[in-house]
């Protein structure tokens, strides 16, 4: 059936079957490899993205409830140029290593920065619960904290 | 190590017709071939020396000079997220003289011949690679600048590398120039390379290269590959231990949506669909027949992995230990470690397009020649006819050190004609992994009447880890018989006491195991560590004090009493605890690397806490000291997540968990809020750093867990949870 969204400001229409996970609409249909694929069972988060700005499991999320919805991936977060403050910050604290569950984080800690403007340990702690192997979740920390930082001061000086 | 000379002998540089570009390269093989094997092998465990084998006209390393006036440094070794493509960069551009925006580092696919013959694992790639990276970067400089004064007219010392060009001062040409129009190049006798000092780049914590990659979602894992035209494959694999394929059903396949073919092979069988769903769905349809002899259960495991079962092999021995501990007055103690799963997040994945007797396989692995020679051999062509682009690896682990989906993938494309992605559902992943072998560690030791230990005996029983592995040729299990990979970290490093040994039992599972990162690294060490802290309490005796008191003064000795001492210092390390929290302190050497580390736990009710870690290691140098401390961290939290969390089991002949969650893993929550990491360079040469610190992990909480709560916790996973 056909669906249309908005995916990173750009109206889509997509022609697919409706229980498609979004996550196979983004990365094959629409060609947007940066949300990704990790256990297909909501469970890690590598495929967090957004819709409407919530943090979406999209591995589990079927395409028919996208209709008439803002979804956001990594690609549309921010770019090299304008990096979105959770980006810059992930950059600033070095913080990927294999960096394949990265985005899924990253999707996942600008909604809590989009809620929470501060956020404490335990708002880290609650609130990112995706999986990362490598164990980059101390700079993870370190990075979230430095992007409230950014963020703030883009509010207040805006 | 001293410094080794490469002679012109295996320099080799060509032009390639048409593209403009300067291929230079140089073959390792002589450099370290040498050497038999066994020598070898017992080097690499021992002395953390890496391991090449390999033939002289194939060289590892590539430099290409590219149209943009850039230098692409081609590696035989892949990026997993340990850093070694920015280290790889540095040295190159300290060497060169060129900035590191000039110079790119990318995966060398195998069609070009540029191969690693070993694998990208065991802390391997920087040590191994950085004397000959500078040498081969010293001699493209100075041919470069021979080709430039000749260009120019002007005398070769007259001229200078300067913002990517080499100039004289008044003219200059860009890399692109220099190379234009040469025919034959003129290899000079390697120079000499610079003095570490002079590097300004090298011993600097630069940012990754692959970072805004990373950060901005650029398409670079295997993952992420495509082909035109390309086709998706679901391949069925058994959920039973021990389950051999006998064929299936496919009839209720064919039909399904968007299905092109149903693959049916001796040894698999795969439904090839338009779409990754299409594909799933059709597969789930497919009645596959398997044969299994039992049905197995942990239980089983834990009684075959049990010392004095399987076969033993005396692996280290000083003085006559037994003897002294047949005696009364031994202190005893067994540890035990579960079956772990890599569970890396990326899938393993392949794709592949056969073309009559060529075949691209663009791919995530860390064997990149193995799996070009698996892919060649089963569909009977030549391996110099098969391409394996290797992508950025979304996690190793040691997970893709046997990557048989390019060979799945290769049949199947071969079947179809078409281009076939193929990749795992993650319950696969969990039940057909190369797991962690479990182990059983049997302790014994004999304190004299001042407490110092008069004799010591480690037995470690362990499911396989280097025998089996494609990796290493079948006669070394016969040479060697102990398991190289199972005895990671099971010798005795305190070599002052006066007799003891170590013992190794190999036992053959019904399941595979294999390479898991640090091998038997974090579970040896966490029974040795564990063990020494409670000597230390039988003995009186401060747990540090307690072991200084047996290292032996020699070189190997003094890098690790410095790497102890060091951590004590900076952790204020104190052997009791303290409002809540207890310190806990555990050392060992892997690779020739040694590490110590102090973790402050508590008690969060039954749950364990590791809120700070210090942790001091000397690698030698340190290429880059800030991805070399994101290694320490990244090996803390997967040994905190190993050692407290995670645990494989079977049940009803199945391996369960097959998911995240129920696989429990260590979460932002469960990482320390603070990790002090102390490097040493106790060796001008860079050392193995992705693995060691993973060792003393499992037994500083441990030492911790049992100082806040009188409970010597001998089993991982150490959470009660599990218990």
């Amino acid at each position: 059936m056909k669906i249309s969204f908005s995916i990173n400001g750009q109206p889509q229409t997509v022609d697919v079957e409706e229980e498609t996970p979004l996550l196979w609409v983004v990365r094959d249909v629409l060609g947007l490899k940066g949300t990704k694929f990790g256990c297909g069972k909501a469970a890690c988060g590598a495929c967090t993205l957004h819709i409407n700005g919530e943090a979406v499991r999209s591995c589990s999320f079927a395409v028919k409830y996208a209709e008439g919805a803002n979804v956001t991936t990594i690609e549309g977060l921010g770019t090299n140029e304008n990096p979105h403050p959770v980006q810059q910050a992930w950059v600033e604290e070095i913080v990927p290593q294999c960096g394949y569950c990265q985005p899924g984080f990253m999707m996942a800690s600008a909604a809590l920065l989009s809620k929470v403007a501060d956020p404490t340990d335990d708002d880290i702690d609650n609130h990112i619960i995706n999986i990362c192997r490598c164990g980059t979740y101390y700079r993870m920390r370190k990075a979230i904290k430095r992007a409230a930082t950014i963020q703030n001061s883009k509010t207040s000086n805006s | 190590m001293g410094k080794k000379k490469f002679s012109r002998r295996k320099f080799i540089a060509r032009t390639l017709a048409g593209s403009g570009g300067l291929f230079v390269g140089l073959s390792l093989t002589g450099y370290i071939a040498r050497n038999p094997i066994r020598r070898q092998i017992n080097k690499f465990v021992d002395e953390g020396e890496s391991p090449y084998q390999g033939d002289i006209s194939d060289p590892m390393l590539w430099f290409e000079v590219t149209a943009d006036n850039k230098l692409t440094l081609f590696s035989p070794k892949v990026e997993m997220g340990q850093g070694s493509f920015t280290s790889l960069a540095q040295i190159a551009a300290d060497e060169l003289e060129l900035d590191m925006s000039f110079i790119k580092v990318a995966h060398a696919q195998s069609g070009t011949g540029n191969l690693d013959q070993f694998a990208t694992g065991g802390s391997t790639t920087i040590r191994g690679l950085w004397q000959p990276l500078r040498v081969l970067s010293a001699t493209l400089r100075e041919m470069l600048k021979a080709e430039a004064a000749r260009k120019l007219d002007v005398p070769v010392s007259s001229l200078k590398m300067e913002d990517g060009k080499i100039t004289d001062g008044s003219r200059s040409l860009t890399l692109g120039e220099v190379v234009e129009g040469v025919e034959e190049w003129v290899v000079p006798e390697a120079p000499a390379v610079k003095d570490v000092t002079e590097y300004t780049r090298v011993g600097k914590p630069v940012p990754r290269v692959d970072l805004n990659d990373k950060v901005f979602g650029a398409p670079i894992f295997g993952m992420d590959a495509e082909m035109p035209g390309m086709l998706y494959g679901a391949i069925v694999r058994s959920t039973r231990v021990g389950a051999r394929f006998m064929g299936a059903d496919t009839s209720k396949a064919e039909g399904m949506p968007g299905v092109v073919k149903v693959v049916l092979e001796q040894d698999f069988v795969a439904v090839v669909a338009a779409s990754y769903t299409q594909a799933i769905d059709a597969k789930r349809k497919i009645e596959p027949k398997w044969e299994v002899d039992r049905s197995w259960t942990t239980g089983d495991i834990e009684e075959m992995i049990t010392v004095g079962k399987g076969q033993p092999y005396v692996i280290q021995k000083n003085g006559s230990p037994a003897e002294i501990l047949n005696a009364d007055g031994v202190y005893t103690a067994e540890y035990r470690s579960p079956i772990g799963a890599h569970a890396q997040i990326e899938p393993h994945v392949a794709v592949a397009h056969v073309k009559g007797d060529q075949a691209d396989v663009k791919m995530s692995t860390q064997v990149v020649r193995i799996t070009r020679d698996q892919v060649a051999n089963r569909l009977g062509i030549d391996k110099e006819n098969v391409n394996i682009v290797p992508a950025f690896l979304g996690g190793g682990f040691g997970g893709r050190l046997e990557t048989p989906i390019a060979t799945y993938a290769a049949v199947i494309s071969k079947a179809v004609g078409r281009p076939v992605k193929c990749f795992y559902e993650r319950q696969e992943e969990f039940q057909n992994d190369t797991f962690r072998p479990p182990t059983h560690n049997v302790l014994k030791a004999k304190l004299t009447d001042n407490g110092s230990i008069a004799a010591m005996e480690h037995n470690v029983s362990s499911g396989a880890v280097a025998w089996g592995s494609p990796m290493l040729p079948g006669f070394l299990e016969t040479v060697l018989g102990a398991d190289l990979g199972a005895w990671r970290g099971g010798m005795i490093q305190y070599g002052a006491i006066p007799d003891f040994q170590a013992i190794s039992w190999k036992v053959n599972l019904p399941f595979a195991t294999s390479w898991w990162r640090s091998l038997g690294l974090l579970a040896n060490t966490f029974a040795v560590e564990s063990f020494m802290d409670e000597l230390a309490e039988q003995a009186g005796k401060d747990p540090v004090q307690f072991r200084l008191e047996h290292i032996q003064d020699n070189k190997a000795g003094q890098r690790l009493k410095g790497v102890i001492q060091a951590v004590t210092e900076r952790s204020g390390y104190r052997d009791k605890s303290t409002n809540g929290v207890a310190m806990g302190f555990a050392a060992s050497t892997d690779a020739a690397t040694p590490v110590a580390m102090v973790a402050q736990v508590s008690m969060d009710g039954s749950e364990i806490r590791v809120e700070k870690v210090t942790c001091a290691m000397d690698p030698g140098l340190s290429v880059n000291p800030d991805q070399v401390k994101a290694q320490v961290e990244g090996c803390i939290i997967m040994g905190i997540s190993g050692a407290v969390y995670e645990r494989m089991y079977i049940e009803d002949g199945q391996l369960r968990p097959v998911i995240y969650g129920p696989y429990e893993m260590a979460r932002m929550k469960h990482a320390p809020k603070e990790i002090d990491v102390i490097l040493l360079q106790g060796d001008e040469n860079p050392g193995a750093v992705g693995e060691p610190p993973l060792g003393p992990v499992g037994a500083a909480i441990a030492n911790a867990v049992y100082r806040l709560t009188g409970e010597r916790r001998r089993e991982m996973p150490l959470s009660q949870a599990l218990a």
